[in-house]
């Protein structure tokens, strides 16, 4: 598997590149993200503004935003997640074709945000779906969601296809629709999916001991 | 347009079983409002829609305001509305009608009748105060899910626990933050040990 680095640069100079197939289906992968075009609140202005001329989002490969999430393969939570609204975004995750990814953008989308301690609000998609790159800021700047397409882009590039290290997406047989709450009457049930988010651990409860085990 | 105190006498006389009263809101608001008992609430909003002095043919925001009852008086449910005039640019008027607080009780009459901008207001109002308007066409919640039975607006409303950031969970809350394996700050764990000697 391994060139020889030197070999390699000397090809790369007549115009010959020799690199894993791996790297070659990553490249093309990451280079061609499709977003999912919805927007749930103001970060959804500044999802546009990344994707108009000025900050230019084609550049890096993923302006083709798509109004179906048949053919979307990131979801850019962008906004409040109100509780009424929760279900519905879970079920255009699910909808999505793997391999799917997804970013939460701005400080409501990761934590609830100033709205946090609201009736009516989600305390963070990752509740419910997993996310893989969570982006603060209230809203976040056309530059942070570049970082985080870039950041996704650099994830989608370490995946492995080798068996044993492939992601759960590349097993046939791998799950990939995740539980849709239900309204319940006082709050969404269950709260969270426990599947893919623990509640945070409170580090004034964490002992020596704790800190001690391997 | 006149003065509050002959707006209130012209509406007396046009409705004479209609007990109107003008409350003086808080100095800040510099906006005196007639309080209409329910029964003559449509009555006095329907003359003030059709009266060619007024003609408020535009009714630009229903509110609810609650009240926890207080030592000396009993709590109450507020319904406002705000009267405006744009064929004679003039207003506003506001009206307000007073319900009790109990759930079942707290009912008035819908203005949607006179006012098809009333509708969804009358529906937030159902929504997050539980006023109940009678005479209304399509009284559903219009923020919360159907499935919500709370009207969290109400000062009493008690939201979901969040024990995750609650730092002394206790009772219910202490409960289920064991059971999903929430987190247990040191006095919770003290609680909880607490409750196993008992």
């Amino acid at each position: 598997m391994a060139i020889d680095e030197g070999l390699k640069s000397e090809l790369q100079k007549q115009g010959i590149f020799v690199l894993p197939f791996e790297q070659l289906y990553n490249w093309g992968r990451k280079s061609s993200i499709w977003p999912l075009q919805f927007g749930l609140a103001c970060c959804a202005i500044e999802m546009i503004a990344s994707a108009a001329s000025r900050y230019d989002l084609a550049r890096f490969g993923a302006e083709v935003f798509r109004a179906t999430p048949r053919q979307a393969d990131l979801m850019i939570v962008a906004g409040t997640v109100t509780k009424k609204m929760a279900p519905q975004v879970v079920r255009l995750y699910n909808q999505m074709p793997e391999p799917k990814y997804c970013i939460a953008m701005g400080a409501c989308a990761i934590s609830g945000g100033p709205f946090k301690d609201g009736y009516n609000v989600l305390k963070g998609i990752d509740r419910y779906i997993p996310v893989d790159v969570h982006i603060p800021g209230c809203p976040p700047r056309p530059e942070a969601l570049i970082h985080a397409i870039m950041t996704l882009q650099r994830k989608i590039a370490n995946q492995h296809l080798e068996k044993g290290q492939r992601p759960r997406w590349y097993d046939k047989n791998a799950a990939s629709e995740y539980a849709i709450p239900a309204f319940g009457e006082h709050d969404l049930q269950p709260t969270a999916n426990r599947e893919v988010w623990q509640p945070p651990r409170d580090y004034r409860d964490v002992t020596l001991e704790d800190v001690k085990k391997p | 347009m006149e003065a509050i105190e002959k707006i209130k006498e012209i509406a007396a006389q046009a409705v004479p079983a209609a007990k109107i009263e003008i409350i003086n809101s808080t100095p800040a608001a510099q906006q005196p409002a007639l309080l209409v008992d329910r029964e003559h609430i449509y009555a006095v909003g329907k003359f003030f829609k059709e009266d060619p002095r007024f003609q408020m043919d535009f009714c630009s925001c229903v509110t609810a305001v609650d009240y926890l009852p207080k030592a000396d008086k009993s709590g109450c449910i507020e319904v406002v509305y705000h009267l405006y005039s744009v064929a004679q640019k003039q207003g506003p008027i506001v009206l307000k009608v007073r319900a009790p607080r109990e759930l079942d009780q707290c009912r008035v009459p819908s203005l949607t009748p006179l006012w098809r901008a009333c509708e969804f207001q009358e529906r937030e109002a159902y929504d997050l105060y539980g006023v109940k308007f009678d005479g209304h066409p399509d009284l559903r919640r219009i923020l919360m899910w159907d499935e919500f039975v709370d009207h969290p607006m109400r000062k009493d409303y008690v939201p979901p626990p969040d024990y995750e950031w609650e730092p002394t969970p206790h009772d219910d809350t202490l409960q289920r933050a064991v059971e999903e394996g929430g987190i247990m700050p040191p006095t919770a764990r003290e609680e909880l040990e607490k409750a196993k000697k008992k």
